[in-house]
């Protein structure tokens, strides 16, 4: 039936999609590029995560890996290339050749999931044990209401760690960095 | 039941996981390396949905959250800890930052 050769042809050009990306992305020399890689990867996994019934963890994928965490890894590319030098980086990073491969690669992910939505039969999780997330939740605060306080120390205690690791070092140090950037 | 889809998906994750490993390992600047790690989070997670799947229990998903909250805590001293390094040695190059007190 042509439904299970949709969902094969979906399922298995997201995992290439993922792979390539992953691929191009360990073989970059521009942190830039590479983020856009991760981006696609993390997008296609997304596909996949749905494919096998968790429509939820897709949709955090995208939320926290293609959104925030990247934001991160944007905003620490940006802090690293200060100076004079950090223009013509910016005319360097996003050349062409640059986002082109990226752009063929979201544009697959975007046909697979038009491909999947306008069919007669909306693409589903197909052969797997879908779990709905109301039994996630109740699983999440019934017996497993530890892993939210765990990940609620985990995160309050990243907050605390990265703002104390990195924020501005006093004034010694500040004169310092100035005088590398300037010679640099 | 036997799915393909579940096996295919494990060894998805094991390609995934190889891939982060292998950029850990040969690259040397402090950012790709934490991107690196970041796809290695991606594949375990990936590992724990598709368990999670295939038994039809939702403690995969569970473990997903687990495993991204760790990821976006890690990241974020990850990439402070970057910050400063860069501050002191105007350097991300882990060849060029061992010594600890440098």
């Amino acid at each position: 039936m042509i439904w299970a050769y949709l969902y094969n042809i979906v399922f298995y050009a997201s995992c290439g999609v993922t792979v390539v990306a992953t691929l191009l992305m360990i073989s970059r020399h521009n942190a830039v590029h590479a983020l856009l890689y991760l981006i696609v990867s993390s997008l296609s996994l997304a596909i996949i995560f749905y494919l096998l019934g968790a429509a939820f963890a897709a949709a955090l994928e995208v939320i926290v890996y293609a959104g925030a965490v990247m934001i991160l890894f944007v905003f620490v590319v940006m802090m690293l290339n200060q100076g004079q030098r950090s223009a013509a980086l910016e005319a360097a990073w996003l050349p062409a050749r640059g986002w082109i491969i990226p752009s063929i690669l979201a544009f697959i992910l975007l046909t697979l999931l038009l491909l999947g939505m306008n069919s007669e039969h909306p693409l589903q999780p197909y052969g797997v044990h879908g779990v709905a997330v109301k039994d996630v939740g109740i699983a999440l605060f019934g017996p497993y209401v530890l892993v939210v306080e765990l990940a609620s120390f985990l995160l309050l205690s990243g907050l605390i760690g990265a703002f104390h690791i990195a924020r501005k070092m006093p004034s010694h140090m500040d004169q310092n960095t100035l005088d590398e950037a300037g010679n640099g | 039941m036997d799915n393909q889809y579940i096996d295919h998906a494990i060894i998805l994750a094991g390609i995934l996981f190889c891939l982060g490993l292998v950029g850990v390992m040969v690259r040397r600047n402090l950012l790709f390396m934490m991107i690196s790690i970041e796809v290695m989070l991606n594949a375990s997670a990936l590992a724990f949905i598709a368990a999670g799947s295939a038994w039809g229990q939702a403690e995969g998903q569970i473990m997903f959250l687990a495993v991204i909250t760790l990821g976006a805590a890690e990241v974020a001293v990850g990439l402070g800890l970057t910050l400063l390094l860069f501050r002191h040695h105007n350097s991300v190059d882990v060849d060029q930052l061992n010594k600890l007190r440098g």
